[in-house]
């Protein structure tokens, strides 16, 4: 932008499941100001009914995923000053979801994922309050629960974008990513290996890193997540006795 | 309306935030069966923003620390006007309410020794907050959610049905509550995708539907936060407690425009952040308040010694209670010592390594780096009050969250009492934890109460629901009817939204006075004619118009609430500053102030009226009383009640 205040034709996607299509909006735009500022104030003066979800406005609750010039982010976080006056501004509902209107989508596919994933199963014999964990021990499973649940990476992922037909056996990275998180969480004591890959649908990642590269919260999904998961599989279908030893010896500590 | 969507349920919970979840588990672990119904998508209520930590006296870093130094450091916040067997409640069960998180898999920040760890915050004596780095909403929340989960696979696994005992209506506002003679029978609401309406049918309801800050126009809070249980518990027949005290933290983001009071989390001072003026002074060391002399260091020498011994040390007054501070901030801006943008600065990036900050603050960084540009690790933050929490809410009975209506629970940041004039921070979440449960408690005894005297289930009348579509509906109806008779067009509703949040803001603020509560009083009434001509366009499917213009009405209920108990307080205390009544007034400590709905006068359906009285907080119980030292109480309680701590006063 070039002024404190500026005028901007922003194209938003309007409609519903049926059918649809980009409409343009002559509006102003602020210092400072994110594109759900913008779409706010669209909101206010000319299309009161324009569908979005937000609800914190700091890029913590992961409400605002759309898509803005094919690239998953959220509105949020987005500032209006990363568009040039030459640039296009182009605001899409999340693709891989169906529509529900405007910039809705119906996200429950990843609330059925998450169900799929079996919860923490905690250590017999320790009572609330007797938990020890080192600091360096929690580290990686706390990365991965600085998951916002944006569902971006669930978004932009190929296996299931453009492919409907994978998504009933693939939960997708954030899910993945969830099992990664019980798995190198210090005190869980399921086993979660086989399932993750004859499951959760693991070899169907191809470690492209699309996820990793839109993920607001930087997770590194690809490197610190999946890939290590691909280890711990291939460690197991390639030498049981690796899988046997692990087994007892996670046991006795 | 019988083709209306029915559900039905032992106890119906509204709000899926740390309360609503920790009452749904609760009810639900006791097998009962659970719906839970929230305006968002499940995971991302309020409670997601938290930031900087629970308090509980775990005593994992000061040993010392035990819930009776966590109670009086809860009374002394709140001004000693908080429901004393509250905060007796929370300081005692919130380090047990921590634990059992851990054991359904929360990953806390750890101490050396491996236990949880606990930071500094504003108030509070001892280190005292679990945390995950300034994110610690989201591990609660998160964890409550995957427990939810985890009972859904367990249900999933005996029943064939995930959905047998505990069911998530997500994006679904309850816009009234249904009673049958007096006891609550269910609600009212509409799904926001399809705009279709839906009954539940339920013999408990909790209401866990959190605060208020929608109406302001600078404040931390999301659009969620439009007072909607609290209005729902007084139109159903229940009190509001306290709504004269509204929060306003004191460090909300000022620039630029667009985050305008975007939340700060105290952790920043709690980790060693000071407050400067635009002369570089760190001004709070002047405005220690008498009540608090000899508890706060005097020179900046020892408040920093203080962060390494905390012994030997005061703390820093940049951790005064957050209505001091809000205050003293200001009262800097206002006399011209403020920064560019109208706050003050807060400096981290002078008094910790860069990479100590990245690490304790990670989304502090990220926050001022991606929305303003800002630095943290090598530049001051500007920052300045925002409206934040409500302390007043709906009067609950302290053990088990029962509302005056049969029935009707509430827990959370909707319900009142616990922090008196002013919550300490970290104290919200431990409250959500503690009160949630004993909420979810309360609601399965009333269950099984009902059950065991052979009584009938509350039913739901089709008048009640025909009458609450009719009121939703309205907006559409006028449309509808296109202009009006003299040619006005409606009211829109953002519009009507924005007068809402200036009027609060401006004259329902940090300081206030008689002829600006009369004032807003006035511009309140004139925004409830208003109401009635609010026109949205468009269609039901997913209308935020809609949903905002029948927020408005719960909006407009509890902005009275604020400003009527605001100006029947004559006096100044924790989160409620009269410009007339600067000081604090032993009488009025003991006062309660109950909104309810008014029976005179000429009704209006859509915004009831309300009416203020005062009531009086029963006497704390004398083991409690004697926790304090009567050189403390002093500058608190009139000498008549000094008579009753053991070293008497004199009468
Ligand atoms: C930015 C920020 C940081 C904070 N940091 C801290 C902190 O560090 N420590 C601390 O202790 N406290 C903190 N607080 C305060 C604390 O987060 C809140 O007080 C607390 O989370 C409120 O929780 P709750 O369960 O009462 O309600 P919420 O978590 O707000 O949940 C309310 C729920 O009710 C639902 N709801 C509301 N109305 C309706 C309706 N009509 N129909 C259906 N559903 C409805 C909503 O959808 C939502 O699910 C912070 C607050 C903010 C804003
Ligand atoms: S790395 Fe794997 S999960 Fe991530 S986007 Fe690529 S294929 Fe999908
Ligand atoms: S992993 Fe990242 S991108 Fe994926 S849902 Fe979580 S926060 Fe969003
Ligand atoms: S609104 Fe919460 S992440 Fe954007």
């Amino acid at each position: 932008m070039t002024g404190p205040s500026d005028s901007r034709v922003v194209r938003v996607w309007r409609g519903d499941a049926d059918d649809g299509e980009l409409v343009d909006f002559q509006v102003e735009a602020h210092e400072g100001e994110v594109v759900l500022d913008v779409l706010h104030r669209i909101q206010a003066t000319q299309a009161p009914d324009l569908a979005i979800r937000w609800n914190c406005k700091a890029g913590k609750c992961g409400s605002c995923s759309a898509e803005i010039n094919g690239r998953p982010r959220l509105l949020c976080m987005t500032r209006m000053s990363v568009f040039t006056q030459y640039d296009e501004i182009v605001i899409t509902p999340l693709r891989t979801f169906p529509v529900i209107r405007d910039l809705v989508t119906d996200v429950s596919f990843n609330y059925t994922k998450a169900r799929e994933i079996p919860a923490f199963v905690p250590p017999p014999g320790l009572g609330p309050g007797e938990y020890r964990m080192a600091q360096a021990d929690v580290e990686r499973s706390q990365e991965f629960r600085k998951c916002i649940e944006c569902f971006l990476c669930q978004d932009v992922c190929h296996v299931v974008r453009d492919h409907e037909e994978n998504k009933s056996a693939f939960a997708g990275p954030r899910h993945l990513m969830r099992v990664a998180e019980l798995e190198m969480h210090p005190l869980d004591t399921a086993d979660r290996v086989p399932a993750v890959q004859d499951q959760h649908g693991l070899g169907l990642c191809n470690i492209t890193k699309c996820c990793t590269e839109v993920c607001p919260e930087g997770i590194k999904i690809t490197d610190n997540a999946l890939i290590p998961m691909k280890e711990r599989v291939a460690d197991r279908r390639y030498d049981p006795l690796v899988w046997l030893g692990r087994t007892i010896s996670r046991r006795r500590d | 309306m019988t083709d209306t969507e029915r559900h039905e349920a032992d106890v119906l919970v509204i709000g899926a935030g740390g309360a609503g979840l920790r009452a749904a588990i609760e009810a639900r672990e006791r097998g009962l069966r659970v719906a839970i119904v929230c305006k968002s998508l499940f995971g991302k209520a309020h409670t997601v923003m938290a930031e900087g930590g629970c308090a509980a006296a775990m005593g994992n870093v000061a040993e010392k620390d035990s819930w009776q130094v966590h109670f009086r450091d809860t009374m002394r916040g709140g001004k000693f006007l908080n429901s004393w067997r509250m905060a007796e409640l929370h300081a005692q069960e919130a380090p047990d309410r921590v634990w059992e998180l851990e054991t359904w898999g929360a990953l806390f920040d750890r101490t050396a020794d491996g236990r949880i760890h606990q930071r500094n915050f504003g108030g509070h004596t001892y280190p005292r907050l679990a945390h995950v780095g300034d994110r610690t909403g989201l591990e609660l929340i998160r964890t409550l959610q995957q427990r939810i989960v985890a009972l859904q696979q367990a249900d999933h696994a005996e029943t064939g049905d995930h959905e047998s005992r505990l069911r998530v209506f997500a994006e679904c506002t309850v816009t009234e509550l249904l009673t049958d003679g007096g006891a609550v029978a269910g609600a009212f609401g509409y799904w926001r995708e399809s705009g279709r309406f839906v009954v539940f049918t339920a013999p408990a309801v909790v209401l866990a539907t959190g605060g208020i800050g929608k109406s302001f126009q600078v404040t931390s809070n999301s659009w969620e936060y439009t007072g909607d249980g609290q209005a729902l518990a007084l139109r159903a027949g229940a009190d509001l407690v306290d709504m004269e005290f509204v929060q306003f933290h004191p460090t909300g983001m000022v620039w630029p425009p667009s985050v305008k009071g975007i939340l700060v989390t105290e952790g920043v001072r709690g980790d060693g952040g000071v407050l400067r003026n635009s002369r570089g002074e760190r001004f709070m060391f002047g405005y220690v308040p008498d009540v608090f002399k000899g508890q706060y260091a005097q020179t900046e020498d020892e408040a920093d010694r203080w962060y390494d011994d905390q012994d030997a040390n005061r703390r820093t007054p940049d951790l005064l209670p957050r209505d001091e501070v809000a205050r003293a901030i200001n009262t800097e801006v206002k006399e011209g010592r403020g920064s560019k943008h109208g706050g003050v600065l807060l400096d981290i990036a002078s008094r910790l390594p860069a990479e100590e900050i990245k690490r304790r603050l990670p989304s502090m960084y990220h926050q001022f780096k991606e929305l303003a540009d800002v630095d943290i690790t090598a530049e001051p933050m500007e920052v300045g009050p925002t409206c934040h929490y409500v302390m007043g809410g709906i009067d609950v009975d302290p053990d088990t969250g029962a509302t005056a209506v049969p029935g009707l629970f509430a827990a959370g940041e909707c319900a009142g009492g616990m922090h008196g004039s002013n919550r300490l921070g970290g104290n919200s979440l431990s409250d959500l934890l503690v009160f949630g449960r004993r909420a979810g408690i309360g609601a399965a005894d009333h269950v099984g109460g009902l059950a065991a005297r052979g009584g009938r289930r509350p039913a739901v009348h089709d008048e009640d629901v025909d009458a609450a579509a009719e009121l939703a509906l309205a907006p559409f109806a006028r449309a509808a009817g296109g202009v009006d008779e003299d040619g006005a067009a409606g009211e829109n509703p953002y519009a009507l939204h924005a007068d809402l949040q200036r009027t609060m803001n401006d004259l329902v603020g940090i300081i206030r006075t008689e002829a600006e509560m009369t004032a807003a009083l006035d511009r309140l009434a004139g925004l409830r004619a208003r109401l009635r001509d609010v026109v949205v366009e468009g269609h039901r499917q997913y209308n935020p118009g809609w949903h905002l213009a029948l927020d408005l009405r719960n909006m407009l209920m509890v902005g009275e609430a604020v400003a009527s108990s605001a100006l029947r307080r004559t006096e100044s205390r924790g989160g409620h500053t009269r410009d007339d009544y600067p000081t604090l007034d032993a009488r009025w400590r003991h006062r309660v102030l109950v909104t309810h709905t008014r029976t005179d006068g000429p009704a209006d359906p859509v915004v009831p009226r309300v009416a203020v009285d005062v009531a009086e907080r029963d006497p704390m119980r004398p083991d409690l009383f004697a926790l304090f030292e009567l050189e403390e109480l002093e500058k608190y309680y009139t000498p008549a009640e000094l008579t009753a701590h053991p070293e008497g006063g004199t009468p």
